[in-house]
């Protein structure tokens, strides 16, 4: 009549449990976080108001895919979807020309940009407008990729600018920005939309 | 010396108790970051194309998501738009986006985002109608949603 001792509930069928629960959330989780490129949609304007604005011709850089795919910039040149960076820094980053002007004085040559300063280009980026013209049947795969070059080279022109000014990439001021808002940073981020605005006009498609 | 050699002897066994409480750890993060799927897809599931340059939509409360992609039925081609769990027509967008506005406060109706998820081989025309549709009602912050990557070559051929 050996009484044995008191042992110890055995805890070790509970892992098994545990880890049964465990794979079935593991399995049953989405992690998507939702990612995209963020675009602003112009205001509608009243229809009794007539805003034409003038745009010098040189100041558009103009991209039209049709619905092949086919991508044709300025009108003459047939490019692959791969140059349109390259192209649009070329054309945004140019300074030809001055700014607009701001509270009545004339508006002042671009001091930050490192174009060609090519008289037939745009004249200064806050003047320089992109405008991607698609057909209705040019697929969302082409079209995105074509938004994302733009803001490719809007992110590279702020990058370098930014280098420059504050020693560090616009990616690198975002990323401490949300890490910790303060107005300063705020305001270095402010500046570089400032000197290199996003300005894409989407035109009606081709039918 | 015999005392010293006694305490060699019983070497104890690893306890595992404490497995359990790690791996209710790990259960209880995968319970909380766990999102079942809400909406059933009524269509073929959008392939996202790539992009490079991405946002993360912060706020996922004040997103609304529209579905853009092909008829789960082949027989029916073009692009069909769902919202929550149905299959819309494009002028029905506006309509969506106010039900979504009535769930949310006032002062939240502006930061709301219009996500679009759209299959990278639906045509321009949907997604620059849905975008027309948008601006009429004022809901101007629009992302098109993609996956994050470098190579973008998959989005076209």
């Amino acid at each position: 009549m050996a009484r044995r001792e008191n042992s110890e509930i055995n805890a070790g069928s509970m892992a098994d449990i545990a880890f049964l629960l465990l794979i079935f959330f593991l399995v049953t989780t989405t992690m998507d976080v939702d990612s995209g490129i963020a675009r602003k949609l112009p205001e509608k304007s009243p229809p009794d108001q007539k805003n034409d604005v003038i745009v010098k011709q040189k100041n558009v850089f103009d991209i039209v895919v049709n619905r092949n795919n086919q991508i044709l910039v300025e009108g003459t040149d047939y490019v692959k979807v791969t140059d349109i960076k390259e192209l649009a820094m070329k054309f945004i980053d140019n300074g030809g020309g001055v700014g607009n002007s701001i509270d009545g004085k004339p508006g002042e040559p671009c001091d930050y940009c490192n174009g060609a300063k090519d008289p037939a280009s745009s004249d200064h980026p806050s003047k320089a407008i992109i405008s991607l013209q698609s057909d209705r049947g040019t697929t969302y795969g082409m079209y995105v990729t074509i938004q994302n070059e733009i803001e490719a080279a809007y992110n590279q022109l702020r990058n370098n600018l930014s280098n420059k000014l504050y020693g560090r990439s616009y990616d690198q001021l975002l990323s401490d920005y949300d890490n910790d808002p303060t107005e300063s940073l705020k305001a270095k981020i402010d500046n570089l939309k400032d000197k290199y605005p996003q300005i894409i006009s989407e035109p009606e498609p081709i039918k | 010396m015999s005392k010293f050699k006694k305490k060699k002897k019983g070497l104890p066994a690893i306890s595992t108790a404490s497995l359990p409480d790690i791996v209710f750890m790990l259960l209880f993060f995968f319970m909380v970051s766990t999102t079942m799927r809400e909406t059933d897809l009524l269509i073929k599931k959008p392939f996202l194309p790539t992009a490079s340059e991405v946002k993360k939509l912060e706020q996922k409360s004040l997103v609304s998501t529209i579905y853009v992609g092909k008829s789960k039925d082949s027989r029916i081609s073009g692009d069909k738009i769902q919202v929550n769990d149905k299959i819309i027509d494009v002028k029905d967008v506006p309509s969506f986006i106010y039900s979504e506005r009535a769930l949310r406060k006032e002062e939240e109706v502006k930061y709301m985002t219009t996500s679009i998820k759209a299959d990278k081989e639906a045509s321009v025309g949907t997604i620059l109608d849905i975008k027309e549709q948008l601006r009429d009602i004022n809901a101007l912050k629009v992302s098109f949603s993609t996956s994050r990557g470098n190579d973008l070559s998959g989005n076209y051929k």
